[in-house]
């Protein structure tokens, strides 16, 4: 038997006009949830599929594609979403930033700034800022209707009278426009502040939740916050251990079995350029050692 | 040594060619043909048809080669296939009273016209591992029985509604919704909750079924009846101003009676649940009828307390393509959010101590 030949970027045309109906609904209001007939797709949902089909709505055959998870374009699953579309659209990828005219991401935002002609794409499990206070969608879309967030804002106050600290640290809700609560994806909190009045347009994709939302270019995002504990964002404390670069957002790699630890940029490209350029870091373990080398001896 | 997480692409390419290699097994054995499967393990074939809401069988049966005998893979595999499939139109709907049968019983009566047919079933085999099962031994063809031209099978339900003992079907001619083309609100409507659980997760449908008979938003079912067998399709074609039959499929439909409901212009009477299948399997069709009947509740005035009666909860999470990808993406990497947590944890250890230890300074100042 014959299995058909795939259109343009694997969706059909009707359902990408479906989409990017939903997309424009979205970028007329931002940060409100549009439903959309989210469709299954070759990957499985919780991969990607929101972001994906965002993507495949959108995307040209001149457009330049960069897919990032966790900060890195050679990630397994960012591997897997661009061979999709170099596949099924034969666009241009790319892993520098600077050149992409669309970025997926999973659970980042670059550190490079990002343009007024670059579109972010991305990845959502769950669309909803409040659902894992009211799991519920009936409920929480009235909510969302009567801007009834004093719940999200209790949470937060409980976190401070149990921990002493806000206790989100990524998918930190955020507020558009003084209007619509929304779930940014889950970037660490340190990426909140990029969002806000990005020049760049910004999308979001929720395939299995099957929404769609949208921050157009220049949007007021602020993150939820009290006077008395204002949002912060995560500093570390060291530079990135190969590129020496400060306030950008770390990974913390286990170099052995015994606390040595290491800081590396959670950017790739950010942090491949960097050293490209001619910075070099401190290098390998900076943090632990601490346990004896008798141990090793004694072994 | 750090050594920099990188070749992903090489690493995914090698993964899948292993992956192809201990699909095909032991080279010097023959492979699995699509006529063995679909021929041997249909009934395997016909649950990734009904889960994968497309009706294939030899489709079906590459995708259970395909995914080793994974079959949410399987079905997963099926689906991603169908929503690249055009949608034609909606057939007229079934009329399963005219089914061809090849099984059917009912428990709510000890005869009925048509009479019972036990049908090629498990039911009353003795669960013992057939040592002719290791070999090939030859198989007797099945008896057939003289299937006369008047011969008429109609439903339980029909003949208790000829009494007004339970509510009749509700006829429609509305074109179903459909929840691969529209997303799904809530309340979803009765048409959208059936095809929710056409396409659902047997064993999940299976555990809400089961928890209603024991308590947990219970129905009093009767089987009316479950029969399984070949319908034809129908589709009204407008060029021609009349329908035409464009194949058969083969169906397993459950017709559950359940607990009456009383009072108001028509007097008390049963109530209906209902499962309709792909394929042959009574298993899903009698779950699927269980869990329509309890998701009525509302209809009935029932108190909505028990999960199987939780439209929302039930519809949002029988998809098991949808529960796999969530359950198993919890694989993928996570750590910028778990080096954020790391980063916010080590803070209110640190704290902890600091605080231990000014309380022990105090405690020891007042001593």
């Amino acid at each position: 038997m014959t299995l058909p030949a795939y259109n343009f970027a694997y969706l059909d045309e009707q359902t990408k006009r479906m989409i990017r109906r939903a997309i424009l609904k979205g970028i007329a209001i931002p940060g409100y949830q549009v439903p959309f007939a989210s469709r299954e797709m070759p990957m499985p949902y919780g991969w990607g599929t929101g972001g994906v089909q965002v993507t495949a709505a959108i995307l040209g055959p001149d457009d330049v594609l960069k897919v990032i998870d966790q900060g890195a374009d050679d990630t397994t699953n960012a591997v897997s979403i661009r061979a999709f579309f170099a596949k099924t659209a034969n666009v241009a990828t790319t892993t520098k930033t600077a050149d992409a005219t669309i970025i997926q991401t999973r659970h980042r935002i670059p550190e490079e700034k990002l343009k007024a002609h670059q579109t972010i794409v991305f990845q959502v499990p769950i669309p909803e800022p409040l659902r894992f206070l009211e799991p519920r969608e009936t409920e929480t879309r009235v909510m969302h209707g009567l801007e009834e967030y004093g719940l999200v804002h209790v949470k937060l106050y409980e976190d401070i009278a149990q921990h002493g600290h806000i206790a989100t640290t990524y998918a930190y809700p955020v507020k558009v426009e003084g209007r619509y609560v929304m779930d940014p994806s889950p970037i660490p909190k340190f990426d909140n502040p990029k969002l806000d009045r990005s020049p760049a347009l910004q999308l979001f994709g929720a395939g299995r939740e099957k929404r769609i939302y949208a921050l157009p270019p220049f949007t007021q995002v602020t993150s939820l916050d009290f006077e008395d504990h204002p949002f912060a964002v995560q500093t570390f404390s060291r530079p990135c251990a190969l590129c020496n670069a400060t306030g950008v957002y770390m990974d913390e790699v286990v170099t052995d079995d015994r606390g040595g630890r290491m800081f590396v940029c959670s950017d790739t490209d950010n942090c491949e350029t960097r050293q490209a350029d001619g910075h070099k870091g401190p290098g390998l373990p900076q943090l632990g050692g601490s346990a004896p080398t008798a141990r090793e001896t004694a072994r | 040594m750090y050594v920099a997480v990188k070749g992903g692409e090489a690493a995914i390419k090698k993964a899948h060619k292993l992956l192809a290699d201990r699909r095909r097994g032991d080279r010097s054995v023959p492979a699995l043909s699509l006529e063995q499967i679909a021929g041997q393990l249909s009934l395997a074939v016909d649950r990734v048809m009904a889960e994968g809401s497309l009706y294939d069988p030899e489709l079906a049966a590459m995708a259970v080669r395909q995914s080793r005998g994974d079959m949410i893979e399987a079905i997963f595999l099926i689906r991603a296939y169908r929503t690249t499939l055009p949608r034609f139109g909606a057939t007229r709907p079934v009329e399963t009273a005219a089914m061809r049968i090849e099984r059917r019983v009912s428990a709510t009566y000890k005869d009925i016209p048509g009479g019972q047919l036990l049908g090629p079933t498990f039911d009353y085999t003795h669960r013992l591992i057939d040592p002719d099962m290791a070999g090939d031994h030859p198989v007797e063809p099945g008896a057939r029985r003289d299937v006369t031209e008047d011969a008429a099978y109609p439903r339980v339900t029909d003949i208790l509604n000829g009494e007004g003992l339970i509510e009749p079907d509700i006829p429609s001619d509305a074109e179903p919704g459909d929840l691969t083309r529209d997303p799904t609100g809530f309340p979803a409507g009765r048409d959208l909750r059936l095809q929710a659980l056409a396409r659902g997760d047997e064993g999940f449908l299976l555990s809400l079924g089961y928890s209603t008979q024991r308590g947990y938003g219970r129905t009093h079912p009767f089987v009316g009846e479950v029969r399984i067998g070949l319908v034809d399709l129908e589709i009204d074609l407008p060029e021609l101003g009349f329908a035409v039959n464009i194949g058969a499929v083969r169906v397993t439909e459950c017709q559950m009676v359940s607990q009456f409901k009383g009072g108001g212009e028509d007097g008390p009477r049963f109530t209906r649940g209902y499962g309709l299948v792909f394929g042959q399997s009574e298993r899903k069709a009698m779950s699927m009828s269980l869990v329509d009947r309890a998701l009525r509740a509302d209809e009935f005035d029932e108190n909505r307390a028990a999960p199987a009666q939780d439209e929302e909860f039930v519809l949002s999470h029988c998809d098991n393509v949808e529960a796999t990808g969530f359950v198993e993406h919890l694989k993928l990497p996570h750590y910028v959010d778990f080096q954020a947590e790391l980063d916010l944890l080590r803070m209110l250890r640190r704290e902890h101590a600091a605080e231990k230890t000014a309380g022990t300074d105090r405690q020891e100042a007042a001593e």
